[in-house]
This record gives structure tokens, C-alpha cells and sequence, in this order.
């Protein structure tokens, strides 16, 4: 029997959230931790958490897993426990909680809202497509591959603190995707847009979001690229 | 694009550039004394001397702006990150105002008086 320790937190009957111990028979197989909590569902059908692909694509079960975030559906329960005996989850930090594992994106999509994430060309357009070559193709290789599942931003105490102000790394990285891009032409003003205090300068380098990344992507070097292109075009 | 109007250089391009720039002042300034101090081992004249000379002002008072600008920028982020309406709830912009009015008197006293000493 595996012991799990899980959030939960239902604002309409809880006055506040509690760990709930559970313990669940994986038959002494490797499980991922997605399926676990399918087991403790089945258990307790009143524990919410989300999930869709179930392989790692579509990025919404990520949580807080033994104190680190990571998607639940490809983390498996030894890399979890790592010798442990004990399964902690806990939604992501920082943001809201509506209910057990289930948090309030909308803070994190604002930031994502606010860089723009769609190519700007005022150009015409071409008679079939705008080209790139496979050299600029490459540029977007380590960025575009992002799935927004929100574990690097939500381990991220500079975007705990200012998650209004701080885009945080996972809009970043997604910022630098379409700054680097060969067929956007908006550069000079999303740079501009970026200037200030808290948007980008509030990364202090902690590293958190590469140490957590599920898709292995590195936010922290994309900002490092945004902080030379503002040098570049401000000195 | 965030406004702010009390971070040092307006812009956060210009805060993150002072920091790095003011560090390394503090850095060769550290260096440098160290290396006096410690190499040359320097009695009350030599060292009354050095700073009397016109090019150790120069380095002085450099690193003197040197720590107030590096200490405002940081001093700054911490209290917009920990002094905020999020973490404090709606007191937080009056003790927010207060620590960096505090700290930027504490600052500016610094530099003044660091300059009075150079010069006494
Ligand atoms: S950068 Fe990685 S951790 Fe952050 S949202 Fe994208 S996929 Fe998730």
C-alpha cells in the first residue's frame, strides 16, 4: 500500500484546507502519480484535480509533487518518492485554489495575454506563406514547445510576490519566441513593452523554473536573451 | 508595460545596468583596499596620504554613489516585493512609502557625510 497525502480544500464546506492521508494499492508497480490520484478518485470521487492527455501534451494536471512542480501524468512515483514512503500533493503555489488541486490560472494567463502571443506583420501577406530559413526555424527550437502548464511561473518567488507586475518565466519564455521570430516585425515595441521594472527585471536568476520545467525548456535563458536584446537597442 | 515612478532610472533596463556597473566599482574598490591594507601594510601618514590624493577621491566618492545607488535599487525590490497590498494587506503602501523614504534619507546621509570625511 502506497500513503498519499493530499490538499484539500472545498470552500463551500471546509473552512480551511487540510492534508487528507489516503492510502492507495498500486499493486507494486511503478505508477504514474496521475494514476495514483485516478486511484484515490475512485476512493473518494469528491477529490478534483485536473487532467486531460494524460501524456504529458496538454499541461493541466500540474501540481506541487513531493515539493517540487511537475506534470502528473509523466512523473512517475519513483522519481516522486525518490526512496520516500509518502506521496505529498499539493497544487501549485501561489495562485489561487478553487478547489483540493484545482487552482485559478487567470493571473498566470494574464501575464501570458499580455506579451502578445501571436506573430504582428503589417506586411501583405504572400500568396501561400510567410517562409523562414531552417536556420531562423531553429531559433524557435527550446521555446515553442511550451504547453503553458504553469509549473516554472508558479515556482517562481518573484512571480509569487508580483504576479500582477512580473510576466514570470513561462510568458517570458513565450515573449522571446516571438521576439526571435523571423516573420514578426513588432520587435521594436514589444521590447518597449517590456522595459519597466517588473516585467522582465524582476527575474533575479533563481532558476527555479529550469529546475522544474516538464518539457526540459530553459525560461531563464530566454530572459537572458530579452535582457540583451533591451541592451542592444537601448545602448 | 508596469509604471513605477520610485525605482531609481525609470526604466528597468537602466536599474539592472546601475546594478551591475555599481557592482563592479565596489568590487575593484574592495580589491583595491584590501590590497593596501593587506600587502602594503600602510601606517597613518601613507594612509592619510592615499587619501588625500586626487585620484583616490575620485574612487572614493565613486564607490560612496556606488553603494547608495546599488543599495536603492535593491532596497527598492525588496520592499516591492515583501511591502505590497498582496502580502501586508492595505496598510502596505503607507509602510511601503515609509521604508523608502527611510531608506533614501539613511542613503543620501551616507553620501554626504562619506564626501565631509574624504575632504576633513
Ligand atoms: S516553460 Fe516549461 S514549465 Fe513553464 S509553462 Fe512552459 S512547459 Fe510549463
Amino acid at each position: 500500500m502506497l500513503k498519499v497525502s493530499i490538499y484539500r480544500y472545498n470552500p463551500e464546506t471546509d473552512q480551511e484546507p487540510y492534508m487528507q492521508a489516503v492510502e492507495v494499492d498500486t499493486g507494486g508497480k511503478d505508477l504514474m502519480v496521475l494514476d495514483v490520484l485516478e486511484l484515490v478518485k475512485a476512493q473518494d470521487p469528491s477529490m478534483a484535480f485536473r487532467r486531460s492527455c494524460r501524456e504529458g501534451v496538454c499541461g493541466s494536471d500540474g501540481m506541487n509533487i513531493n515539493g517540487k512542480n511537475g506534470l502528473a501524468c509523466i512523473m512517475s512515483l519513483s522519481e516522486a518518492l525518490k526512496g520516500g514512503d509518502t506521496l505529498i500533493l499539493r497544487p501549485l503555489p501561489g495562485l489561487p485554489v478553487i478547489r483540493d488541486l484545482v487552482v485559478d490560472m487567470g493571473l498566470f494567463y494574464k501575464q501570458y495575454e499580455k506579451i502578445k502571443p501571436f506573430l504582428i506583420n503589417d506586411t501583405p501577406a504572400p500568396a501561400i506563406e510567410r517562409l523562414q530559413s531552417p536556420e531562423e526555424r531553429e531559433k524557435l527550437d527550446g521555446l515553442y514547445e511550451c504547453i503553458l502548464c504553469a509549473c516554472c511561473s508558479t515556482a517562481c518567488p518573484s512571480f509569487w510576490w508580483n504576479p500582477d507586475r512580473f510576466i514570470g518565466p513561462s510568458g517570458l519564455l513565450q515573449s522571446y519566441r516571438f521576439l526571435v521570430d523571423s516573420r514578426d516585425t513588432a520587435t521594436a515595441e514589444r521590447l518597449a513593452d517590456l522595459d519597466d521594472p517588473f516585467s522582465v527585471f524582476r527575474c533575479h536568476g533563481i532558476q527555479n523554473c529550469v529546475n522544474v520545467c516538464p518539457k526540459g525548456l530553459n525560461p531563464t535563458k530566454a530572459i537572458g536573451h530579452i535582457r540583451n536584446m533591451l541592451l542592444r537597442s537601448a545602448t | 508595460m508596469v509604471t513605477s515612478v520610485t525605482n531609481l532610472g525609470r526604466s528597468g533596463l537602466s536599474d539592472w545596468l546601475i546594478q551591475r556597473v555599481s557592482a563592479v566599482v565596489l568590487l575593484a574598490y574592495v580589491i583595491f583596499l584590501s590590497y593596501v591594507l593587506l600587502a602594503c601594510s600602510p601606517d597613518y601618514q601613507e594612509w592619510k596620504a592615499l587619501f588625500e590624493n586626487t585620484c583616490m577621491r575620485i574612487f572614493s566618492v565613486a564607490a560612496l554613489l556606488a553603494i547608495a545607488m546599488h543599495a536603492w535599487i535593491g532596497l527598492w525590490s525588496v520592499s516591492t516585493d515583501y511591502l505590497t497590498e498582496r502580502t501586508l494587506g492595505g496598510k502596505a503602501t503607507l509602510l511601503r512609502l515609509s521604508f523608502q523614504a527611510i531608506s533614501a534619507a539613511v542613503l543620501f546621509t551616507y553620501v554626504v557625510w562619506g564626501i565631509q570625511i574624504l575632504w576633513s
